[in-house]
């Protein structure tokens, strides 16, 4: 920004300080009013909000055809969002209505009170043979595990043990499609978007419940 | 597919508050909120097609600049009913009652001085773009905001002076 400094600049802001009287809470009820008219108004492509859970904050996003990313923290979620303005829109805004299903659904998932997901995905983030991947991962239920193996063979190329790995691992939507089930063929657990303690955390939840 | 294009909630982050200054300073506190949805929601439509490394700012108080005239047309034809001289068609007002003298200062500004004032200063603009926005050159932006800060400090020193010097005493 090119602000010509002409002497009275300070002097001049100080007099038009009035104007910030209440500026903060003006802002986020007009954030709000602006989140409901655009998705009124259809101008809204990407919704997205935050949730706590005993993996730290996770980001959620929606497009009008459902959820289309879960984030963790460790991914960064000023980036995720940066790629989803690059990849889907820039018309992205913080707008938590849109997903409320989905924060409720995680919540019940992480007090042990829900094996399934009744939400709409869009997986438009993800192709080929990543997608098959990801589309048979809910069929591995709840507190169970297959291996890398296991699913290449499900997913019909039983050779792609190392795509398997490499589409777990670029889940965009982790937690609601069970990428965590997915371990190595020794047992161990193998590698997580979200760290491995977070999938130890999944894991555990699901044989506890 | 790669824009680059910072998401639009980081823009309403980062230049709502001036937006609303600059909405506030033209329309006053009340009005300042419609034209400011009225400018994000032209804005997030239009965000797509605005080319990678344009102005953000400027194209912002660029939309706000023509929703603050659409709602301050439509204040003046509300006004028209009553007595009130066209010259002062906006009501600025706080619920809170502070400062409320200072903002009906600016109020009572003529609307170019008001948006010279609220352009350049608050949002940043070069007397340029102010004047390109207002129709009127440089120089006549430059002066309209010279005579609107001499009529703010001249209205808020002579105000204090008059009434109680010890409580914005400090602006000078």
């Amino acid at each position: 920004m090119t602000l010509e400094m002409s002497p009275g600049n300070a002097e001049v802001l100080s007099l038009l300080e009035p104007l910030d009287v209440d500026l903060e809470p003006a802002l986020a009820s007009l954030h709000a009013r602006l989140a409901r008219d655009a998705q009124l108004t259809h101008t809204l492509d990407v919704s997205y909000r935050t949730i706590d859970s005993p993996l730290g904050k996770l980001l959620l996003a929606a497009t009008d055809r459902g959820i289309i990313r879960v984030a963790f923290e460790l991914e960064d979620h000023q980036s995720v969002l940066q790629q989803l303005a690059d990849t889907v829109s820039p018309r992205i805004l913080e707008s938590p209505a849109r997903l409320d299903d989905a924060a409720r659904e995680l919540e019940e998932y992480f007090a042990g009170k829900r094996r399934d997901f009744d939400l709409l995905l869009d997986f438009r983030l993800s192709r080929g043979f990543r997608l098959n991947v990801l589309r048979h991962l809910p069929r591995i239920p709840y507190g169970n595990t297959a291996s890398y193996a296991q699913v290449a063979q499900a997913a019909g190329s039983p050779n792609a043990v190392r795509a398997v790995g490499t589409a777990c691992a670029t889940n965009p939507l982790p937690v609601i499609v069970p990428c965590h089930r997915v371990v190595k063929s020794d047992g161990s657990f193998g590698g997580y978007l979200g760290g491995p303690e977070a999938k130890r955390t999944l894991l555990t939840l699901e044989a506890a419940a | 597919m790669e824009t680059g294009k910072k998401p639009f909630e980081v823009v309403v982050q980062e230049r709502g508050a001036t937006v609303l200054r600059v909405c506030r300073a033209i329309l006053g506190v009340h009005d300042a909120d419609d034209a400011w949805s009225d400018t994000f929601l032209a804005a997030l439509q239009a965000y797509p097609d605005l080319p990678v490394g344009a102005n953000v700012e400027a194209w912002l108080v660029t939309i706000a600049h023509r929703k603050c005239i659409d709602h301050f047309r439509a204040g003046v034809r509300r006004a028209l009913p009553v007595e009130n001289p066209p010259e002062q068609p906006s009501h600025l007002g706080l619920p809170g009652d502070t400062d409320t003298e200072l903002l009906d200062a600016v109020a009572k500004l003529p609307p170019k001085q008001r948006q010279a004032v609220a352009y350049h200063y608050l949002a940043g603009l070069p007397y340029k773009e102010v004047g390109e926005l207002l129709g009127s050159s440089p120089e006549a932006a430059r002066r309209a905001g010279a005579d609107g800060v001499k009529a703010l400090r001249a209205a808020i020193h002579g105000h204090a002076s008059l009434v109680d010097s010890s409580s914005k005493g400090d602006i000078r």
